[in-house]
């Protein structure tokens, strides 16, 4: 019997057994929901810690089910699956403490956390997805998946939200289907494969190639919010903090900066795209992107709608370290999956923990709050400083390697966005840390509640301490094995040199 | 005991057990309950030792009485007829599971099990026919007593709506009789298999192909001949509407489906008919999705659905003349997650119905939030006919995709795409009343548990569907019958 064989389908499996009987059961059961989503995140832990472990000693996990005739479902654990993995995986564990806190007492929370669990397994699934129809799917899935958890609390104004979600995901998912049948009937495979499939293909096809990028990438980009792709995520805020984290840091967003990675690096390969000349306006794009998202975040005044805007920023990182088409700006690509995730989180566990503690929603109303919530806000400018790309935070690891790769392959304009990034994400970042540390607090909190000496809840206060100091850390020790850095660098050998 | 367990002993159960049943039934009304469950659970059961016997032995046929082709009746299965009959047992389970906690009163009782078990006799024998006249008759038969199940609740609307229905199918027998007759007259014969040899290409042919497509077309409810559908499935009641839509407008199509694939496009007979009947699916599956996006009330909209999904099995005609298997697989999968999910729809509305007692969309948020399971049964049946992954519907569009993008079809793209966004929109519609902080404003009517279990098991099995891809095509190509035709064409 070949366990690892079995491995990934249990890493999927490990949240979606537990949400579906999340599903059944009765609101009052909290402890029983509450181990059931714990053991299930513990579960998936293990399993990713494991296969870390196996596919550094050389082991192979891959599960093959078969789906069509001449189709498999493929879910695998190479490098670049199992950084993402590992992401969702932590983040996921951190989120559930979070929103267990967050939605104490709240109606519908069994619905909640089986869809929740729902979202995880389908990202899961895209982490994991060996070939493109797998990926599709579990793509698919997440979109459908993370409908319910935006609308969760009902108003008109997030039944809005969910509509316009849909209508941009939905459009998206159109166009990546009908990019990967195409490609499928050209080229008769989807299996990921180092470098790409489609070497051997003959140059008539080439046209045909150039719209197939389009499409995916155009399907994909709704998910990245990329430009002008972008317009559900800001709408999206109204969504519970739990799920706004899982949408900006765990699951959506990545799931689709991580499909671009995908497609460019296992499906076309990287130098191929290059030589279409497709890289290039991609890269153009998120650059536009990067600049146009830190614009327009500078002139919200609600908080969580600014956090919308910088995620669209800063999510084109991801984006922009692929298109570059160098290896060094790979590896700064690549890594910020993660140190977005992690930095984003953050600030987005904050926002909440000001809405459910203070009442506080717009920045205009943070005067002093670092006095009130000391915790919480040492945890923001953390993740604030990583944003703007400070050092030691994760973020100046991204941004110096996406420097040094456009240097690398003579594209030095991408350092005057950088440069202008950072700048926009100082103009809109530290105002609000001004505000909080030094400002004088102007009259009562606007909804106040009280939990003894404390600042807020433990189970609010602990997940964004925790994932801010694991930024710090990815910063500090990211010359240490098994950090994120290092897993990049090992993606991009395996792109740019391996043969 | 061998002698029990053959092809044969499965297929006259599945259409004498109905049949017998159903006059027991009307004889005895008291179990009629209990005797229509046990009736469509042994058919589920006969369906499955069928399919296990045409594992082994290939394709059955069965002279009955031992009269044989030109004189006697015979029966026929392959791949295509296991499908049909698999999928009408299972939604014939469910909704008799169903229906013993919907019709309560001891008047509806007598006039529904009766007539349901009949038609469910008169779809296994369809199912199994071999020659054409026995498909009329069969035909014939299964209208009536779809008919007499639509205008079951008796109000003004169900009698429009089931006497408009009425003469529909009447006229589309009427067409595909004349069309038998036409054969018959030329060739001699009504079997399948021998008028497959006799056929030619005289205009005899030519007009029996044009009344027998128009006939069935017209009772398979395809645009411009889908203007019955919506009044009769929206007025009947909720099973009702689930048999309706699910199995009775297939076995038209089924009919239609057989003839062309062993007599006409063999032998090259009604090229260029194929691309009508690709452009009117186009069109159905455009206007069904439109109007079922316009309707406010909920079982109006899944008829509508119907009609537009319809329309998808018909885009395959003119797919199949080069990609011949991979089309016609991709409509046998896009009608078997279809009866299911339609089916599983329809089981849905009648939950909402019962318990707010009314349909229209725009009110329906107090009563799905009261009602997860339904609500649930609606959203997985919504993701298969969206086309959505992981579902039936989704492997069967994909097909479909492949088959169109090999040829470069982009028309047909076209539609497919707009299709499923069109269905998202009208779904999306429904669903996202069950999100809402609507407070309940009056005392419901219970909905019994094993309704709602009834439409939600439906619904799973479409997505589960996506998961068993390649046994059932294994077990439809039993005959080859996709196959062979897509060789010689």
């Amino acid at each position: 019997m070949n366990w690892d064989s079995w491995i990934p389908l249990l890493v999927v499996a490990s949240s979606l057994l537990p949400g579906l009987i999340i599903f059944s059961l009765p609101e009052d059961k909290i402890r029983l929901r509450t181990t059931l989503n714990l053991a299930g995140a513990l579960v998936k832990l293990v399993l990713v810690i494991w296969m870390l472990w196996g596919v550094y000693n050389g082991r192979h996990f891959e599960t093959r089910l078969p789906l069509l005739p001449d189709l498999e479902l493929v879910l695998r654990a190479g490098p670049l699956s199992l950084f993402f993995v590992s992401l969702s995986t932590l983040l996921w564990l951190v989120t559930t403490i979070y929103a267990i806190g967050y939605l104490e007492g709240s109606p519908h929370r069994s619905r909640f956390f089986g869809f929740f669990s729902l979202c995880v397994t389908a990202t899961v699934g895209v982490a994991l997805s060996g070939n493109l129809i797998t990926f599709l799917i579990f793509y698919e899935l997440l979109t459908l998946s993370t409908y319910p958890l935006l609308v969760h609390r009902g108003t008109e104004e997030a039944r809005h939200a969910g509509k316009t979600y849909l209508r941009y995901t939905i459009f998206g998912g159109a166009l990546l289907l009908l990019g990967t049948v195409w490609l499928y009937s050209l080229t008769g495979t989807l299996e990921f494969t180092p470098r790409g499939f489609l070497n051997g293909i003959d140059a008539q096809h080439y046209p045909a190639l150039v719209m197939i990028f389009i499409l995916l990438i155009g399907g994909l980009g709704v998910k990245a919010a990329l430009f002008p792709l972008h317009g559900w995520l800001p709408k999206a805020m109204v969504a519970p903090a739990p799920v706004s984290a899982l949408l900006h840091a765990v699951a959506v967003v990545k799931a689709g900066a991580f499909g671009i990675v995908r497609v460019v690096y296992d499906v076309f390969g990287v130098e191929f795209a290059a030589g279409l000349g497709v890289t290039t306006p991609l890269a153009w794009l998120a650059a536009f992107t990067i600049i146009y998202g830190s614009l327009r975040a500078i002139y919200q005044d609600d908080l969580k709608r600014r956090l919308a805007f910088s995620t669209i920023s800063q999510v084109s990182y991801i984006t922009l370290g692929v298109a570059i088409a160098g290896p060094i700006a790979a590896i700064g690509g690549v890594v910020h999956l993660v140190h977005q995730g992690l930095m984003k989180i953050t600030l987005f566990f904050c926002a909440g923990n000001l809405a459910e503690t203070l009442g506080i929603h717009k920045v205009s109303e943070m005067n002093g709050v670092g006095r009130r919530m000391p915790w919480t806000m040492a945890a923001f400018t953390v993740g604030a400083f990583g944003m703007i790309g400070a050092p030691p935070v994760a973020g100046f690891i991204s941004k110096w390697y996406l420097g040094l790769g456009a240097l690398d392959v003579g594209q030095g304009w991408v350092l005057v966005i950088l440069a202008g990034s950072s700048l926009l994400n100082a103009i809109y970042f530290l105002p609000i840390l001004h505000a909080a540390w030094f400002k004088e607090q102007q009259g009562p909190w606007p909804d106040e509640h009280h939990f003894d000496h404390k600042e807020t809840a433990w189970a609010l206060l602990l997940p964004p301490v925790i994932t801010a100091l694991m930024a710090l850390a990815a910063g500090l020790l990211a010359s240490l094995p098994f950090s994120p850095l290092e897993w990049a660098k090992l993606i991009s050998i395996r792109e740019f040199y391996q043969p | 005991m061998d002698v029990l367990l053959t092809s044969s002993a499965f297929a006259i159960t599945l259409i004498l057990l109905p049949l017998t049943a159903g006059m027991l039934c009307f004889l005895w009304p008291a179990i009629a309950r209990i005797l229509g469950i046990v009736t469509t659970a042994a058919g589920v059961f006969a369906v499955a030792g069928l399919g296990w016997q045409l594992q082994l032995n290939g394709t059955f046929h069965h002279p009955i009485g031992g009269w044989g082709a030109p004189l006697g009746i015979d029966l026929y299965a392959d791949g295509l007829s296991l499908l049909m009959l698999g999928m009408t047992a299972l939604v014939a389970l469910a909704v008799s599971i169903y229906s013993s906690g919907y019709f309560t009163s001891r008047d509806d009782e007598i006039r529904f099990w009766p007539i349901w078990l009949l038609l469910l006799g008169a779809l296994n024998a369809l199912f199994l026919a071999a020659d054409i006249f026995n498909l009329y008759v069969t035909l014939e038969l299964m209208g009536l007593g779809a008919v007499a199940l639509a205008a079951l609740s008796g109000g003004k609307q169900a009698i429009a709506g089931a006497m408009r229905y009425l003469l529909a199918t009447l006229l589309g027998s009427m067409c595909y009789l004349l069309g038998v007759a036409l054969l018959y007259h030329s060739f001699g014969s009504v079997d399948i298999a021998t008028l497959a040899v006799r056929i030619d290409s005289s205009p005899a042919v030519w007009a029996a192909l044009g009344l027998i497509i128009a006939g069935l077309a017209l009772k398979t409810a395809l645009f411009p001949l889908h203007f019955w559908l919506p009044p009769a499935h929206a007025s009947a009641p909720a099973p009702v509407s689930a048999l309706l839509s699910a199995l009775v407008v297939k076995a038209s199509f089924y009919i239609l489906l057989r003839l062309w694939l062993s007599i006409f496009s063999p032998q090259g007979v009604g090229d260029g008919v194929n691309t009508l009947l690709g452009l009117l699916g186009g069109i159905a599956v455009i206007w069904g999705s439109v109007q079922a996006l316009r309707q406010t009330r909920l079982k109006l909209l899944i008829a509508y659905s119907t009609v537009a999904q319809i329309g998808y099995l018909f885009l395959a005609f003119p797919l199949a003349a080069a990609s011949g298997g991979l089309a016609w697989n991709a409509v046998a999968y896009l009608a078997l997650s279809h009866a299911l999910a339609k089916a599983a729809m329809f089981l849905s509305a009648g939950n909402l119905l019962r318990y707010g007692g009314h349909d229209r969309i725009a009110d329906l948020d107090r009563v799905a939030q009261r009602l997860p399971l339904t609500a649930g049964a609606f959203a997985l049946a919504g993701v298969s006919i969206m086309g959505l992954p992981p579902s039936g519907g989704f492997i069967g569009k994909w097909l479909l995709l492949k088959a169109a993008l090999d040829q470069g079809n982009w028309a047909i793209i076209v539609v497919l795409l707009l299709g499923g966004l069109l269905a998202a929109a009208y779904i999306f519609k429904v669903l996202g009343n069950i999100f809402t902080q609507a407070s309940h404003p009056h005392e419901p009517s219970m909905v019994p548990a094993r309704m709602e279990w009834a439409a939600l098991l439906l619904a799973s099995g479409a997505i589960l569907l996506s998961f068993m891809a390649s046994p059932i095509f294994e077990l439809i190509n039993i005959g080859d019958v996709f196959i062979t035709t897509g060789v010689k064409s």
